[in-house]
């Protein structure tokens, strides 16, 4: 997979993923290219196009588009099974979610994607075995942040 | 504002997001974020020290800044300051914002490898895990510098947790795929093969991805993935839904591995070892089975993922080419699909069969589902959906059929999306000229391309049309009355005009017999379109014009007249007012005789391959336009195409000559071509000296022996024989020094009438193209002698023969695909065309002649390995003799794009 991009119905980019370097001018002008193609396409047409050089699988979850990017030889349904098993990671960790969690929680989405995705190939494809591991280091940071708060609460305060 | 679930809240990070998704405008989206980033700065600057939380709440909220799509000039360091906290969270943010924001400040790349190698060693996993995740992430050149070495140690360690297993897999796929030449192989490869044989299909899911991709580069190292490969898919195949857990996906065991698998073994012919073959057959078949079988479950997700493997079966089937039971299921399959309801699968199905359309075994099945296809040409909702089947279309394409699928191309232009118009006009006019049996029936289709979509048709079309009834004299009656004709409508396509005054220009007086279409009505015709036509096809009709002035005396006046109108004579446009000029002066001062020698029927064009097809391979990427027919095309030969082989290097080594130099002294051997596919012989001969070569070469090794002769009575003095390498070459063919190739030195007197001997040994460490040069001085008589020669060291004396079977030939054959891989030449032949010298040579270039193989029995193919010290590159050609026009086709495809060129370039001199 090159990239992953995740937008609203609205056009606004919620998420983007780059497995390619690309310069920052490149990766904008990509997303509003891909945005505009993808927004123009009508329900009930096929979830894949050729774009570029590239495949482009995409589906629509409520007001969400996920939107990946894959080569040639790479297998469009497959990739359609990883958007969906995205979606449930987050729904399972958010309960039920939606767009609102992933603006507010961004770097979540990120990790979590991190877990699942790495290089642009499938890490790990058990629900459960992602879940433990952001489980886990919410787990760690539950601890530090009790460590934080019992030293400096003041300090905290001031901050917000 | 939702609250959040888990872990921490950032308040102020959550504020800010709400502040900023409470803005009515862009303006004041962009006040808000100002703002904060001076207070963000503020607070970096500020004296006070920043606790790590507010740190990473501010990275944070820069983080946000940047993705709303805001340029961040600062933060870097505070970011990298949060990676050596000993806090997970402020750590993970850390790492969040150097893997988005990564800057090439070397200064901080330093900084952020430091705290990614401190956390490497940390054994603590989940820090590994971040930190190889960052790596992952950003994968520049400096973290492939600085970790490529470390990654596969973590790998393959016994005591890695599995999760940090995975994670090094994928780092180091993603470090490969960046920096390949910074990943070196190792002892490590034939463990991370054995991955596969792990007992955690998460761990086999990252490493298969990691095998794959470094197979393909380095098969012969992951050889041994084949038979670990198709154990584990048949354990998954096999397997009952509930057997994997939570790896089964929607009742479908594993399908992201299976899938992987798949891959993996696309990267090597069918197993050789029958029992492994016989087993990936079986998986392939219960594949195939199970897609008979009733759904488990009715969600989208079933089907989808049980279908992703199906589909990659199915690419594996096409990919091996060798069983033809499993490539008419395959097909029989996809033509279920074809009619599915679920336009995701039509999709494919449609495309998968394009590639099966061109195995040999399945073509005649794919043929049976053209109803379908044409079907979904026409009904298909999905402008996606339809371009898939304009391409299978063109795919399964045939003599068998090639009138209703042209026929259905064009109907379907009429109605055709503008976004494929070019491209199918470009099938279509492919299709109609690779097929036509009846030449009228190819003009005929081409006007109607010209009337239906004028504006997609492109320069190259048309030009190809007038080729090819310039170059056959039975059409060219027909093409007049046609394009006459059709030039009768009143708004025609201005590409019609063109075609029609070149054509009406060289054959009107074909068809100028019938009072209907006599010369003045053919010119009134034309003439009524100029006026509408831009600059090119005026000056073209000129052209038609003066030639009609030879064709046609009668018109010649009425010519002149229009010739010597103000608007030509005066016209502001320079071509179109010098062709008036000369035309006219033509027509008025040149005898019949004269103008008819210049306006002459137009010569044959000489065949080459279609200029369209060079247009849409341009415009489609070569692999989707080959098909059936490329491989066992009727051979057309281009002879403006193929790269010219480099000239020998003559003048490079010739060296100083005195003034009084024997007259005929050539002081350089040809450049060794005659060597290529011998190995002994007299390399140079003057009246002096006579150098004389035996070699014998084995795998990257060589010895060379040299005889220096003195061909005069009296003594060469200061005898000195000297072999230059051109620097790069140094690298390439070895010796200790270059000086110490010669290992015997030489005596530096050489009586009248003697030969001394001297050996070169040779090794060749990579592939290469410039030999060396054999430097000899000496004195003889009062002169000063100078004498340099290439030697004929040729990387095809590197060659080891190799037998196949014909199969085994195509199989490889088709792995070498790509592009760079091949390397084509068409040549005149230099030499007469015998098929028992042509045998000799390609056996004398090292190659073994592979009898049977090549279906034309005219053809010649070779195979063999070429070995250099540190590779072995395989290596296949073919030679097309075609005896009618005197010229070859030589195609070589080896693994290394180099070597393809080089070794043609070789071969093409020698025949």
């Amino acid at each position: 997979m090159q990239f992953m991009l995740l937008f609203s119905r609205q056009g606004k980019l919620r998420l983007q993923k780059w497995y390619v370097p690309l310069s920052d001018k490149e990766k904008k002008k990509i997303t509003r290219e891909l945005v505009q193609t993808v927004l123009a396409r009508k329900p009930k047409m096929c979830s894949f196009l050729e774009w570029r050089d590239l495949k482009i699988v995409y589906k629509r979850y409520a007001s969400l588009y996920f939107c990946c990017a894959i080569e040639d030889q790479d297998n469009e349904l497959i990739t359609l099974e990883i958007i969906h098993r995205y979606v449930e990671l987050l729904d399972k960790y958010f309960g039920s979610v939606c767009e609102l969690d992933i603006i507010f929680n961004f770097e979540k989405a990120y990790f979590i994607l991190d877990e699942f995705l790495l290089g642009g190939e499938v890490q790990e494809t058990s629900k459960k075995n992602v879940l433990k591991a952001i489980e886990q280091a919410d787990l760690l940071q539950e601890k530090t942040e009790n460590m934080y708060h019992s030293k400096s609460f003041i300090g905290c305060k001031k901050a917000y | 504002m939702p609250a959040v679930s888990k872990g921490d809240g950032m308040r102020g990070l959550a504020v800010f997001i709400s502040d900023i998704r409470n803005c009515k405008s862009k303006e004041a989206e962009i006040k808000r974020i100002n703002k904060e980033l001076a207070n963000i700065r503020s607070k970096f600057k500020g004296d006070k020290a920043l606790d790590g939380y507010s740190k990473k709440k501010y990275v944070c909220k820069l983080l946000f800044i940047f993705l709303l799509g805001h340029d961040i000039d600062f933060g870097h360091m505070e970011a990298v300051n949060l990676l050596s906290s000993n806090r997970y969270t402020e750590k993970q943010i850390g790492y969040l914002f150097i893997s988005v924001l990564v800057n090439s400040n070397s200064e901080l790349i330093r900084l952020i490898n430091n705290a990614i190698k401190n956390d490497l060693a940390s054994r603590n996993p989940t820090f590994m895990g971040l930190a190889l995740h960052c790596i992952a992430n950003v994968g520049s050149r400096e973290m492939a510098e600085a970790f490529a070495g470390e990654v596969p140690k973590i790998l393959v360690a016994g005591d890695t947790m599995d999760s940090v297993k995975q994670s090094a897999a994928l780092c180091l796929l993603r470090l490969y795929r960046t920096s390949p030449d910074l990943v070196p192989m190792g002892d490590w490869t034939s463990r991370v093969v054995h991955l596969l044989n792990d007992q955690h299909l998460g761990v086999v899911t990252a490493a298969t991805s990691l095998i794959t991709t470094l197979a393909q580069k380095n098969p012969e190292e992951f050889k041994t993935s084949v038979s670990l490969a198709v154990s584990r898919l048949s354990r998954i195949v096999t397997s009952a839904s509930t057997d994997l857990q939570d790896y089964t996906y929607y009742f479908v065991p594993a399908p992201w591995l299976s899938v992987k698998l798949l891959r993996l073994l696309q990267c090597y012919p069918p197993p050789e070892d029958p029992a492994v073959r016989g087993r990936l057959t079986e998986c392939l078949e219960t594949i195939l089975n199970k897609a008979q079988e009733p759904p488990k479950s009715k969600k989208v997700q079933h089907s989808n993922a049980k279908n992703a493997v199906l589909f990659e079966a199915i690419s594996l089937i096409i990919h091996h080419d060798s069983e033809p039971n499993l490539l008419v299921r395959a097909c029989n399959q996809l033509g279920q699909f074809l009619q599915h309801r679920e336009t995701n699968l039509r999709y494919l199905a449609l495309e998968s069969m394009c590639t099966l359309a061109s195995s040999e075994f399945s073509h005649e099945a794919v043929k049976t589902h053209i109803d379908t296809v044409i079907n979904a040409l026409k009904t298909e909702r999905d402008v996606s959906v339809r371009q898939r089947a304009v391409d299978l279309l063109y795919a399964m394409c045939d003599r068998s059929n090639a009138q209703q699928i042209v026929a259905e191309m064009l109907s379907y232009l009429e109605t055709a999306d503008y976004s494929i118009r070019e491209e199918i006009v470009l099938k279509v006019a492919i299709l109609a000229e690779k097929y036509a049996v009846d030449y009228a029936w190819y003009v005929d289709t081409i006007l109607n391309l010209i009337r239906i979509a004028g504006d997609y048709v492109s320069e190259e079309v048309w030009y190809r049309v007038i080729q090819i009834v310039i170059n056959r004299d039975d059409v060219q009656g027909y093409a007049a009355k046609t394009v006459f004709e059709a030039l009768q409508a009143p708004a025609c396509h201005e590409n019609l005009v063109k075609v029609g005054g070149y054509i009406l220009g060289e054959f009107g007086n074909l068809i100028a017999g019938d009072p209907r279409s006599s010369p003045l009505v053919q010119f009134n015709l034309l003439h009524s379109k100029f006026h509408l036509c831009s600059v090119p096809t005026r000056a073209l009709l000129l052209s038609t014009y003066i030639k009609f002035v030879n064709l046609f005396p009668e018109v010649k006046t009425t010519i002149q007249d229009v010739l010597r109108s103000d608007s030509q004579l005066k016209n502001a446009d320079v071509e179109l007012q010098q062709r008036a000029v000369e035309y006219l002066r033509l027509s008025t001062v040149a005898s019949t005789d004269i103008l008819a020698t210049v306006l002459e029927e137009m010569p044959p064009f000489p065949e080459r391959e279609s200029s369209i097809l060079a247009k849409l391979k341009k415009k489609k990427g070569p692999s989707t336009v080959t098909d059936l027919e490329d491989t066992k095309r009727e051979r057309s030969v281009d002879v403006n195409g193929g790269p010219e082989p480099a000239p020998a290097s003559t003048s490079a080594a010739v060296g100083p000559l005195p003034a009084f130099a024997f007259p005929n002294n050539p002081c350089i051997s040809a450049g060794g071509f005659e060597f290529v596919c011998k190995n002994n012989g007299v390399l140079f001969e003057n009246q002096l000296l006579q150098i004389g070569l035996k070699s014998e070469f084995r795998q990257n090794l060589g010895r060379m022996f040299i005889f220096y002769g003195n061909k005069t009575s009296t003594q060469f003095l200061n005898f000195t024989p000297t072999l230059i390498c051109p620097d790069d070459l140094q690298s390439h063919i070895l010796g200790p020094s270059p000086h110490r190739h010669i290992t015997k030195p030489v005596d530096p007197t050489v009586d009248g009438g003697a030969q001394v001997q001297q050996v070169v040994n040779i090794e060749c460490v990579s592939d290469f193209t410039e030999a060396p040069v054999l430097n000899i001085q000496f004195r003889y008589g009062g002169t000063f002698q100078n004498v340099s020669v290439q030697l004929p060291i040729t990387l095809n004396k590197f060659f080891q023969p190799t037998e196949m079977s014909s199969q085994d030939f195509f199989q490889r054959w088709k792995q070498l695909s790509n592009p760079q891989q091949e390397v084509q030449n068409i040549f005149k032949a230099k030499h007469p065309m015998d098929t028992e010298i042509t045998k000799a040579k390609i056996i004398g270039f090292g190659s073994a002649l592979l009898e049977e193989v090549d279906p034309n029995p005219a053809n010649f193919v070779g195979a063999g390995i070429i070995h250099t010290k540190t590779t072995q590159i395989g290596c296949l050609l073919r030679l097309e003799p075609n005896l009618q026009a005197q010229m070859y086709r030589l195609t070589l495809r080896t693994s290394k794009e180099t070597v393809s060129q080089r070794l043609c370039e070789l071969l093409s001199q020698q025949f």
